[in-house]
């Protein structure tokens, strides 16, 4: 019960006058940065980082948690409207809520979204208040050959979902990691696969460049081909009903996703190197395979809007508890954050809960208001974000083009960069005409720079003996799990060939 | 209302043109536009920590009349940011924030062109020790027990480190030749990732930066063993120096402000003033001891001696690790 006279403690500072105003502030400007595509949270607190020396350091962290917090929400609005993700973070959430948008269903994609993300956040605040110092422990206990099995799992759902083509989801993994392992190699220390010498590639190929490109200018080109210029995705006028019943909606198809994302986002979320970004995509795979209609997925179901979206917020919660009990970030914004932290004068780590037990309890409290403040902005905004959408096609296509470049320099001030994303966006056109699924590619190019060096520390951790991975507790039944993934569609061809002949 | 409206705007430029140069004239060179400020590091390490806190300093002070824009150009082990000021369009409004990747990039990758002698120098914000630390449950003590353990283990030792050419792992292969240890090394991509692997025990030491290991130090976790600094630190009084153990070896990173080649004189006599500034301000000189980061000031000839002799014997380390 003691937890709970801390927690009421600390949601009475975050309702504060000063940390209520900061919140809403930071919700707000973090839904449109988070709106934007290529701007991220990551950006949002780097930016705001230094105004918060004007405000204690409780009232600091709350504001810049309050910018993390709406630029989760708010990757999925440009995700939905315009195919583009908005954050990184954001990315699975258009593999179902474009489709949805182009059936004129993006307003119930959005309040799915919306809805998501509060259950996610808000069970990950549960989860995060009840059993963070018991959570920070099991996250020690994943060294290189957990996450490694890990990241094997997230690409097993992958591929082990059958529906799409084995054989070409497998290239698009495969290219996806080649191109994750340009640049710099962490393990040798080398330079590697520096293409035609330009410098731009020693920084390696982003991450949010391959999306931009593939979704915004790749998607925008397959849709002018495929409706020569004719759509104008038309959605019905917003009304307070109208969003009522979305909101039915949402909560009758999307629950299945809310609960497998809210909880499988939080876990990965908890274990530093992963973040929010493979939490979502895991959660989209998993969420899928679940599911008794995976077809459905990729073609416009709420279920696979809201899994993603429950997992980047519940994963943006749960990237907190290693900052703060292990003072070990667990995604990039945390990182910036951390450094505010000892800007500040704190010092993260495990003494914090006990030394500083004002903040934290602060900090955590303003994870429920700010959730609240989030859906309630993030909800009064659709009607205006929906309006956007009601533009012409002539009008929208244009305007996504520019605010892919925009949105792609403002995320590395780099010509490079620019270049990349017409190439990629040239290419993912010329893919999707030949029928090789994206999203694996995607997947291959977030998860490649954590699996290859996972992969490279546990084999030299066992002098190169790959048993590691199954004599380990915890990374053993993750790998057995795993290749059974990725075998079932090969069982599964044997036994409907074998069908075939008896008939 | 036109009128005014024009009358108001012409009284604004006509004032604005006339204090203009006095206020040049009065100070001299003074940044015209927003500046870039480029970190050698990705976000979140020690170096963006550092960054940060200066933009900090100099905006809550009011220092400089154009925002300074941090970006984080880590790429390559830093050749990103070597290269982005070596081809700096505008020297005179570009300056990076340097750990010392500055001296070991070039020389491991030749192919850049870059040379540093041709950068400015700004200010030395101080520098940062290293140590070597061991889990609590793992039984050591003192150093003379962990070389011990080592040659016990006899090749199963396992540190981490941030890769093959990096700080620590100059450190470590000097400690290695120095006391004929066979150790694992495991690099991983950032200090704080090696910290969370110790206090996981996945790894058995490392090599990290105060800074990095404060945390788990003072949760009791790790035990510091060894200092890599020239004299005893003061916030670990009771750890011995590599030089006490008659090796004359210590190693830091530097935390430095540096500007493009070819910025001009006027110019780097400007961010000298400011950044002077900030390395008095309380909030620096505080930061310095929690961080427990070393001073070392030094002037524009004393910082260019420091970088060659740096350089100097960065290409001797780096070419004992090769062998």
């Amino acid at each position: 019960m003691e937890i709970l006279s801390f927690l009421a403690d600390g949601v009475l500072l975050a309702l504060l006058p000063i940390n209520l105003f900061l919140i809403v502030i930071g919700v707000t400007v973090g839904l449109f940065i988070g709106a934007m595509p290529g701007l991220g949270s990551v950006n949002g607190v780097a930016i705001l980082l230094p105004i918060t020396f004007l405000v204690p350091p409780s009232s600091a962290i709350i504001f810049l948690a309050a910018i993390y917090y709406g630029a989760m929400y708010g990757g999925a609005i440009s995700s939905v409207t315009l195919g583009i993700p908005g954050a990184s973070t954001a990315v699975a959430t258009t593999f179902d809520g474009r489709p949805l948008a182009l059936k004129g269903r993006a307003s119930l994609a959005l309040v799915t979204a919306a809805l998501a993300s509060f259950v996610g956040g808000t069970v990950a605040n549960i989860f995060f208040t009840l059993f963070a110092p018991l959570l920070a422990s099991l996250a020690l206990s994943f060294g290189p050959p957990e996450i490694f099995a890990l990241m094997l799992l997230a690409f097993a759902t992958f591929v082990g979902l059958g529906g799409d083509d084995i054989p070409k989801t497998v290239f698009s993994i495969c290219f996806g990691l080649v191109l994750a392992s340009v640049g710099f190699d962490t393990i040798s220390g080398e330079p590697r696969l520096v293409l035609f010498d330009i410098p731009g590639f020693l920084r390696g190929i982003g991450f949010i460049v391959l999306a931009i490109g593939v979704y915004g200018i790749g998607e925008m080109l397959w849709t002018i081909e495929q409706t020569r210029g004719e759509i104008t995705s038309m959605n019905p006028k917003m009304t307070v009903k109208g969003m009522v019943e979305d909101a039915r909606e949402a909560a009758r198809l999307g629950w299945r996703g809310t609960t497998i994302g809210s909880i499988l986002g939080f876990f990965v979320g908890v274990l530093p190197a992963a973040g929010a970004t493979p939490g979502s995509l895991m959660s989209y795979g998993v969420a899928k395979m679940m599911s008794r209609n995976p077809q459905d997925y990729g073609n416009g179901t709420p279920d696979g809007v809201a899994a993603p979206e429950a997992a980047n917020n519940s994963a943006s919660t749960g990237a907190m508890l290693p900052m703060l009990t292990l003072g070990i970030p667990g995604s990039p914004t945390t990182a910036i954050l951390l450094g505010g932290m000892v800007i500040w004068g704190l010092t993260p780590g495990p003494r914090l809960f006990v030394d500083e037990s004002e903040f934290v309890w602060g900090l955590i409290g303003s994870f429920y208001i700010s959730n609240v403040a989030a859906l309630v902005i993030n909800l009064a905004f659709i009607p205006l974000f929906i309006w956007m959408l009601r533009m012409p096609f002539t009008i929208l296509s244009p305007l996504i083009f520019v605010l892919s470049i925009v949105g792609g320099f403002a995320a590395s001030h780099s010509m490079h960069d620019l270049w990349l994303i017409v190439i990629f966006g040239i290419g993912a056109f010329f893919m999707r005409k030949f029928d090789y699924p994206l999203a694996p590619a995607v997947l291959a190019i977030v998860l490649g720079p954590i699996a290859e060096p996972t992969l490279r520390q546990s084999l030299l951790l066992s002098s190169g003996d790959p048993t590691i991975f199954f004599t380990r507790p915890i990374a053993g039944p993750i790998t057995v799990i795993a290749i059974v993934l990725i075998l079932l569609p090969a069982l599964k061809l044997f036994r409907r060939n074998r069908a075939v002949v008896h008939s | 209302m036109k009128l005014t409206k024009r009358l108001f705007l012409g009284l604004a430029a006509g004032s604005a043109l006339a204090t203009l140069p006095l206020s040049a004239l009065a100070e001299g060179w003074q940044p015209r536009r927003p500046i870039d400020f480029t970190i050698m590091a990705g976000p979140g390490g020690g170096a963006d920590q550092i960054a940060r806190f200066v933009q900090s300093v100099a905006e809550a002070n009011d220092l400089t009349n154009r925002p300074l824009v941090p970006t984080n150009r880590g790429g390559g082990s830093g050749a990103e940011a070597l290269l982005h000021l070596k081809d700096a369009r505008d020297p005179d409004h570009t300056l990076m924030v340097t750990l010392n990747s500055f001296y070991t990039t070039p020389i491991r990758q030749e192919g850049l062109g870059v040379d540093i002698e041709a950068f400015t120098p700004i200010t030395m914000m101080g520098v940062d020790p290293f140590v070597l630390w061991v889990h609590k449950d793992s039984g050591i003590t003192t150093f003379e027990q962990f070389v011990e353990r080592v040659k016990e283990m006899d090749g199963g030792f396992v540190m981490g480190g941030t890769g093959s050419g990096q700080e620590d792992s100059i450190v470590i292969a000097y400690m290695a030749g120095a006391y004929d240890l066979k150790i694992k090394y495991i690099p991983y991509d950032g200090g704080g990732a090696v910290a969370k692997d110790l206090a996981g025990q996945q790894i058995m030491a490392t090599v990290n930066n105060p800074a990095e290991a404060k945390g788990f130090y003072e949760a009791g976790d790790f035990v510091p063993l060894l200092a890599f600094s020239d004299e005893r630190m003061e916030a670990y009084p009771d750890v011995p120096t590599m030089k006490e153990k008659g090796h004359d070896f210590s190693y830091y990173n530097q935390r430095a402000l540096v500007g493009a080649p070819g910025m001009s004189e006027e110019a780097a006599a400007y961010y000298r003033e400011v950044f002077g500034k900030v390395y008095e301000s309380d909030e620096w000189q505080k930061y310095l001891v929690s961080e427990s980061l070393s001073p070392l000031p030094m002037d524009e000839a004393q910082t260019r001696a420091y970088w060659a002799t740096q350089v100097q014997n960065h290409r001797d380390l780096l070419a004992k690790i090769a062998n």
